[in-house]
């Protein structure tokens, strides 16, 4: 899929828990929101794009598509 | 005309609990307190005969045939007009009554024409029942007389000139006035009118349009439309309440001028909004003479709007197709072919694409518009027969962030009322949304209740209909600008808690205490006051103040909110936002109050439950939930997978990066109904196969390798599940045109597909939903038929459904505030693209206009339409009808102008009803940050004047043209 796209989705949803006090928190939120409603081939992509650099993913982003659990690939 | 199969009581229910008792006829009859005579009366078997009287409308007291003796009271009151007291004495047919109503029948008939046979009442004209009824055996006034029946009459000195020998000389008739067939559905002939007032009644009462009047004084009295109007251009909405009303053939509708009288009568639900209203198809056959609401309904209380009522010609519009087509390519004409053949190349198609692509590479959309039932199905078949998790409903495009938000705060993705609610409500606050357009029904409602009193508050970039209609005026309207709702809704936040107007009580007692600390202190912030949010927004301060405190303090608040909340890149937040203010006021868990989400299509709220989003089962339980999981594997014999599918627009990309190739598709255009056209039109080329199943060729199924002729909701049994929640029964009245029921087609694919389904029946169906769901444990078709209809969850706890949730605790438990911070949509106005456009709906027309456009609806709304205000019109020298562009960052295409007040500066607007409007090539990729919801509300545009169609709509039509010339050629097998 487009990365761009993904990146976008991915701040959008990065800048909604931003004001979330709690850091820890908000990281956690973040990720939960990708683990609950992202195709895991998308979460996968935007985990290797940040891999390789994760240029345009806001920190929050970032912080949380780092520790993205994947389930394998030919578990799905 | 009154349905063929109700039983008009006369005068409304009372809904009083204390009873009383009296005797009618020698009769002891017992009634709640407030009831008329005449009910009373009726209730018991005893008639009373009535000509003014109908149970849809208050008592009237004009007609002077219901007449009763009263022991102890003069003269002869009105049955209808009169309340029953404990202990009364009635009598309702006694030789001095007899005699006044004969008297009084015999003035009706002397100024009513005789052509009784050949009229179209005949068989149920409430005036020929009651000559029947009161014996009237002679009309001493002759009929040469003064009168509304001729529309010549004779020449005063006619005797005269009689006695001469000369030839009759008649003159115009000046009380006569023409039969009036203006109105595509109904026809109104003054001659036979009798002045009920039932129709002028009906139209103020029911509908609160207030477009009829009686005209004139004593016999000089007639009805008319606006001042004298033809109907069709005067204010009527054409909802046909005046129709129904009419005790004779004055308001009849054309099909049953054409058709004569029904001989059954069938329960169902209509297909189009979010309010569902029940009605009765009245039928000769398979044929349908008319639709007429039901009285019994419980969304609608019998009434309806111009659609449900008369918008039903789609269903047998020769545009339908009948036939199962394929093709290999879509620049091939169609090849139609037997069902066998048609479902096998699907099943192997798909199968080739799995082998191809892999498992993920095709997935099902199912749509608003098929039954709970066809739904339930299709995510069967993608989660158990595909073996991915690739479905998805047109709810995203609409209403998802509604699933999303309100499972957030409250613990449900639903709407906490029923519609009946609002008669307990003193302050309706109505957040992007046009009742009076898009939810006709309960818009007319909601007038009856604000016409009582209670205080109004609309926040809408738009000067909606509501904001000032006939006797309604908004308290509080906050026009702000397009993409600031959560703005708004902030401010208002701000004040309920800065000027302590927060309900404490409720709070402590029934929500998360943390959560709402840490909200408190969010929206006391300084940045959301309504003076420093006032430049973001355009709402003078005071207006929010104003508005937050009578939200809070005005009594039972109930908040009513639509697509104008959920359509935007912060669409989440803003549900979010409202649960929020109705947590913080205690305006949730009673009558009167709550979050009342406006579902766009009849059956959103439905479609949902039934799990068609990718990541969730029936009754929004997530697929990663291992107990919920494996009770689906069971009760479906298949491992099911964990994680969640890909939602509509990710399958657009998905398809786009060559990963995603077939999609079946039931009941949804996403051709025109997607935002982005051109991004979606080349996903959609990019696919290898694309099954369609729909009535119509849609603008979809130009794209498509296989169409499957899908069935319309008179062809089918299932059920749907309004914006409350509540669930009524669709039933066939017709066999379906293309032979199979929408779900039959799926069992047939599945089967096909090696996945055995083997309904007989759809309510085999809604069992199996029942038995694997909580929410749905108590729901069958038996159970709805005995009730009428059934709000969910229905269960062991709440065996007759619930219509008012999270009354002692929300289903989450605690209600748990969300923070909600305002952030502006990427989409911004700029020197290129200075207006922002915003689309919505019109009444007379639905959705994609699929349906509607092939009805005569189009009379109302032939075209889309730009509004533009005239400030932004005369900057660019744009008049009335003016060809404009409108152009965007995704693309451009070109409509009429109107230019409107209802708009504000810088605000342009336009509606989606028609394809080659592209009013979607406009729109963007962006979208709710939570739910990929479109955010159709706000796209910076420029408008200019222009003289020819868009390059978009050139193409456009060349498509279009070609795809319709494919179908043309389409070979029959020999």
């Amino acid at each position: 899929m487009r990365i761009e796209r993904l990146i976008t989705m991915a701040n959008d949803i990065a800048t909604y828990f931003t004001v979330e006090p709690d850091h820890a928190a908000a990281v956690a939120s973040v990720r939960d929101h990708l683990t609950r409603f992202w195709d895991p081939v998308m979460r996968r992509q935007l985990k290797s794009y940040l891999a390789d650099g994760g240029e345009g993913l806001i920190p929050l982003a970032q912080e949380a598509v780092s520790a993205l659990q994947l389930p394998p690939v030919d578990a799905t | 005309m009154l349905s063929i199969v109700e039983i008009d009581l006369g005068t409304p229910k009372s809904l009083s609990q204390t009873m009383v008792s009296l005797d009618i006829d020698g009769r002891r009859i017992e009634v709640p307190e407030g009831t008329s005579v005449m009910r009373a009366a009726a209730q018991a078997g005893i008639s009373i005969p009535k000509l003014c009287a109908t149970e849809m409308l208050d008592a009237f007291g004009s007609c002077r045939l219901c007449l009763v003796e009263i022991d102890g009271r003069k003269g002869y009151p009105a049955s209808c007009t009169t309340p029953v007291s404990e202990g009364m004495k009635v009598a309702t047919q006694t030789p001095k009554l007899a005699e006044i109503r004969r008297g009084v029948m015999e003035l009706y008939i002397s100024d009513h024409p005789l052509d009784c046979l050949t009229c179209p009442a005949n068989g149920h004209c409430e005036l020929q029942d009651m000559a029947g009824v009161v014996g009237l055996r002679d009309v001493r006034y002759g009929y040469d007389g003064a009168n509304h029946v001729y529309a010549r009459i004779p020449a005063r000195d006619d005797q005269e000139a009689a006695i001469h020998g000369r030839t009759r000389q008649t003159v115009p008739n000046p009380l006569f006035s023409p039969k009036d067939e203006s109105n595509p559905y109904f026809t109104f002939d003054p001659s036979k009118c009798i002045a009920c007032s039932r129709c002028v009644r009906a139209c103020d009462e029911v509908q609160g349009t207030f477009a009829l009047t009686i005209q004139g004084r004593g016999f000089e009295s007639k009805v008319a439309a606006s001042q004298d109007n033809r109907f069709l251009d005067s204010e009527c909405v054409s909802c046909g309440a005046c129709v129904q009303a009419c005790p004779t053939a004055t308001l009849s509708e054309k099909s049953l001028i054409d058709k004569g009288q029904a001989e059954h009568s069938v329960v169902t639900t209509c297909a189009y909004c979010g309010v569902g209203c029940s009605f009765r198809a009245e039928m000769k056959g398979q044929e349908i003479v008319r639709m007429v609401p039901n009285k019994d309904g419980h969304a609608n209380h019998g009434h309806s709007c111009v659609k449900g009522r008369f918008a039903i010609g789609y269903a047998t519009h020769p545009d339908r197709i009948t036939t199962p087509m394929i093709r290999a390519k879509i620049s091939d004409p169609w090849r139609v072919v037997s069902w066998e053949e048609a479902i096998g190349h699907v099943a192997s198609e798909f199968k080739r694409l799995q082998g191809t692509y892999g498992k993920h590479a095709i997935g099902g959309i199912t749509s608003s518009r098929c039954t709970n039932e066809e739904t339930y199905l299709v995510q069967k078949l993608v989660r158990a027969g595909f073996g991915n998790n690739n479905v998805d409903t047109c709810a995203r495009v609409c209403h998802s962030p509604t699933g999303y938000g309100l499972k957030a705060t409250l613990g449900e993705s639903a709407g906490t009322q029923d519609f009946d609610s609002i008669r307990a409500t003193d302050v309706v606050l109505v957040i992007g949304a046009n009742p009076t357009d898009a939810h006709p029904v309960f818009g007319s409602q909601m007038k009856q209740r604000l016409r009582a009193g209670a205080k109004l508050i609309v926040i809408d970039p738009r000067r909606i209909d509501l904001v000032r209609t006939p006797h309604i005026k908004a308290d509080y309207h906050l026009r702000l600008r397009p993409g600031t709702n959560v703005a708004v809704l902030d401010t208002l936040a701000h004040v309920i808690v800065t000027e302590g107007l927060v309900d404490e009580d409720f709070v402590a007692r029934r929500c998360e205490p943390e959560a709402f600390a840490k909200w408190r202190t969010f929206v006391a912030q300084e940045k959301y006051s309504p003076e420093a949010m006032e430049s973001v927004t355009g709402v003078p301060a005071e207006l929010v103040r104003g508005a937050a405190r009578l939200y809070a303090t005005g009594g039972n608040g109930a908040i009513y909110y639509g697509l104008g909340v959920t359509e935007h890149a912060q669409g989440s937040t803003s549900v979010m936002a409202i649960a929020n203010l109705a947590m913080a006021t205690g305006n949730i868990g009673r009558e009167g109050v709550g979050v009342n989400p406006l579902r766009g299509q009849n059956n959103v709220q439905g479609s949902c439950d039934m799990g068609s989003f990718p990541h969730e089962f029936p009754g929004y339980r997530h697929v990663g939930d291992a107990a919920v999981r494996q009770s689906f594997e069971q009760a479906w014999g298949v491992p099911l997978l964990s994680e969640p599918g890909l939602r509509i627009p990710n399958m657009f990309e998905a398809a786009l990066d060559g990963s995603f190739k077939g999609l079946y598709i039931e009941g949804e255009d996403i051709a025109q109904s997607d935002p982005d056209t051109q991004h979606v039109t080349a996903a959609l080329t990019s696919m290898e196969c694309i099954v369609v199943q729909d009535l119509f060729l849609n603008e979809t199924a130009k794209f498509a390798h296989v169409f499957l002729p899908g069935s319309s909701f008179l062809e089918k049994d299932g059920t749907f599940t309004n914006a409350e929640r509540r669930m009524s029964l669709v039933r066939k009245v017709m066999e379906p045109q293309g032979g199979y029921a929408d779900w039959e087609i799926t069992q047939l694919l599945a089967n096909a597909m090696g996945y055995p389904m083997h309904y007989t029946h759809a309510s085999q169906i809604l069992d199996e939903i029942a038995r694997l769901t909580p929410t749905f444990h108590g729901v069958s078709f038996e159970k709805i038929e005995a009730l009428g209809s059934v709000q969910w969850p229905c269960n062991d706890e709440h065996p007759d459904g619930t219509p008012v949730m999270h009354v002692d605790e929300f289903v989450r438990g605690k209600g748990r505030f969300m923070l909600t911070e305002y952030v502006a949509t990427t989409e911004k106005v700029s020197a290129e693209h200075p207006l922002i456009l915003t689309t919505g709906r019109i009444l007379s027309q639905y959705n994609v206009g699929a349906q509607t456009r092939r009805t005569a609806n189009v009379m109302w709304h032939d075209e889309d339409r730009l509004e533009i205000h005239p400030h932004d019109a005369e900057e660019r020298g744009i008049t009335d009808d003016d060809w404009v562009g409108i152009v965007s960052r995704a693309g451009e295409t070109v409509l009429r102008a109107v230019v409107s007040e209802r708009m504000q500066p810088g605000v342009v607007y336009t509606t989606f009803h028609f394809p080659g409007s592209g009013a979607n090539v406009i729109t963007t990729e962006n979208s709710d940050w939570a739910t990929n919801c479109p955010e159709y509300k706000v796209t910076a545009v420029q408008v200019t004047r222009v003289s020819q169609p868009s390059e978009w709509q050139k193409r456009y039509r060349a498509f279009s043209e070609a795809q319709e010339a494919l179908l043309e050629q389409s070979a029959k097998p020999a």
